[in-house]
């Protein structure tokens, strides 16, 4: 007896330390120089919680858990393995949906286990009920967005007559069964069609939202697995969940806050504009500085006009943008920026916060082409730096250097802080062709007079501009 | 049983303030790892399975729990070893890269 009381308290005491490796392994993320480590302690975190909850005496068979992890281990370690950095947004996504998936069954277990035992008692009910609720929209909407990042499902926002109805009423519906589940007047029906309920307003939900805004629900997603998480903390009276899941919940919260920020878009608007749903109703809507720039020329480039005014240049601002990184043209973009330098001139790049498919996706992707992290520069460092700039050079952004999100108060994304690249003194665009962004929106940007496009493919046109400085 | 889930109220408020405060402090550029670190971080939801699995007792209790603790190990070592990859690109100015 004595014996399982100190085994008891020892597991205590490892999800205490596991806590503390997890709150240090955050504050390690902080910095580029210490974040590895970050990473790494809060994996021997999450070792010691497991190893310790092996020892507990509530568990009467390893086999099967064993077995489990063996499994689960293998599905993520080749899935980490082998993702690309580009499809690294969808990646996360699955992992949350996985968690969330997970936080969704062990409530379900709990809640047969206690109703078995002969009571739901309101407390562990309420809980067991927001961790199958929470951890099943995390789900389902996490392999929605997989399913929209991957290209499976439709990027574009789907929206139908009545949607916000629908989504009421089935939000409705679940917290009538969500109150048949408590009072036991429900039984086992109710408590699965709460399920099911769930996992239909996860992909009701997410369906709506433009591929453009999936880093939002993403981030929003993350912070929801970790309240499932935090829930089923509560229903199992286990700390080590209530604490891990509490910090990813506030962490994921405030990352979709500053993600909300950067497009200054209120949140209730990305969840429920369905912005991006049809292009040609929001080139409409863009209305009088689309309709005003329509017809007007664009200026085209040749290669090595474009690799003089680069080459000749004192200063170059570079603006990445996702299409730059769907042409994997990363690594040629920083031959290109070796080779400026070599002849004396500035590079940096500005990062606007939405770059790239979720927050910092960008950074990533540069960081894979061993651009050294000094050189990437956020929106408030490098804005004043654009008037001083000789080149702007912008591949494969767009909406981020709209000017019309200045000025124009007709358009979807007026007020988003945008890079100031129509401040230097030429801006050079690469793109694939005219056609608009990932918002729909036209860009007054390249009617500019002081922009010159160079047209094709992002990867192409970098390696011919590396080719012609090198010649110059 | 109420006082057991006020103690735990009160951890859980705590690690909102926990949670807020050390991450307001993480810079744009490491976003990205952040959230797959996090992500891992909310992983430790396999503990949970694992403890309910090993209390089941029926084989459709058996079969469910394995699901949930399949997930959160796909969770936790997919989410550490891709967050890993990801930082380990983040360099400083390296030599061999130098002109």
């Amino acid at each position: 007896m004595i014996h399982t009381t100190s085994l008891g308290a020892g597991i205590h005491f490892a999800y205490l330390v596991s806590s503390v490796l997890f709150i240090l392994g955050i504050k390690g993320l902080s910095s580029p120089r210490t974040a590895r480590s970050g990473n790494r302690l809060a994996a021997i975190g999450m070792l010691l919680a497991i190893v310790a909850t092996l020892l507990d005496r509530q568990i009467l068979s390893y086999t099967w858990i064993v077995a489990g992890i063996v499994v689960g281990s293998a599905i993520g370690a080749v899935a980490a393995r082998t993702v690309t950095m580009t499809a690294m947004p969808q990646m996360v996504a699955l992992f949350n949906g996985s968690g969330g998936g997970a936080a969704a069954l062990v409530s379900s277990l709990e809640y047969r286990h206690l109703i078995q035992a002969g009571a739901l008692p309101l407390d562990s009910g309420i809980s067991i009920l927001l961790g199958a609720l929470i951890g099943a929209i995390s789900f389902s909407g996490s392999i929605v967005a997989f399913g929209k990042l991957q290209g499976l499902l439709p990027e574009k926002a789907v929206t139908y007559p009545l949607q916000q109805v629908v989504n009421g009423l089935l939000a409705a519906a679940i917290l009538v069964l969500a109150w048949m589940v408590l009072n036991g007047s429900g039984g086992n029906h109710a408590f699965i069609a709460f399920l099911a309920g769930s996992l239909l307003l996860g992909v009701l939900a997410v369906i709506p939202i433009g591929g453009g805004d999936m880093p939002v629900v993403i981030s929003l997603l993350n912070s929801f697995t970790g309240l499932a998480t935090a829930a089923t903390g509560f229903a199992l009276h286990n700390v080590v969940l209530i604490i891990s899941g509490t910090l990813v919940g506030a962490s994921g919260t405030l990352l979709t806050v500053l993600m909300c920020k950067a497009m200054n878009r209120p949140i209730t608007n990305v969840l429920f504009g369905a912005f991006g749903a049809a292009p040609s109703a929001t080139t409409s809507r863009a209305g009088g500085g689309a309709a005003a720039v329509a017809g007007k020329p664009v200026r085209d480039v040749s290669v090595e006009d474009a690799a003089t005014i680069l080459a000749y240049a004192r200063k170059v601002i570079i603006i990445p943008g996702y299409g730059l990184a769907v042409a994997q043209a990363q690594h040629a973009l920083r031959e290109v920026a070796d080779l400026l330098k070599a002849r004396g001139v500035e590079v940096v790049y500005a990062i606007h916060p939405v770059a790239g498919r979720m927050p910092g996706h960008m950074n990533v992707l540069l960081a894979e082409a061993n651009v050294p992290y000094e050189e990437l520069k956020d929106l408030d460092a490098v804005n004043p730096e654009f008037e001083s700039a000789d080149v702007a050079l912008v591949v494969g952004a767009n909406d981020v250097v709209n000017p019309a999100a200045r000025h124009d108060s007709q358009s979807p994304i007026y007020g988003m802080p945008i890079l100031d690249a129509d401040k230097s003194k030429h801006i050079l665009v690469l793109k694939r062709s005219m056609k608009p962004g990932f918002a729909g929106i036209d860009n007054e940007l390249f009617y500019d007079p002081k922009t010159m496009m160079l047209f094709g493919d992002a990867k192409d046109s970098i390696a011919k501009l590396a080719q012609t400085v090198k010649a110059l | 049983m109420i006082e057991h889930s006020l103690n735990d109220l009160t951890i859980f408020v705590l690690a909102i303030f926990v949670g807020y405060e050390i991450i307001s402090k993480v810079p744009v550029i490491l976003h990205t790892p952040l959230m797959s670190g996090t992500n891992a971080i909310h992983g430790i939801v396999l503990v949970g399975a694992m403890l309910v699995l090993g209390g089941a007792d029926t084989t459709l209790a058996r079969v469910v729990g394995f699901c949930a603790v399949v997930l959160g190990a796909v969770n936790v070592v997919g989410g550490f070893m891709v967050t890993d990859r990801m930082l380990q690109m983040f360099r400083k100015k390296s030599g061999p890269n130098e002109p």
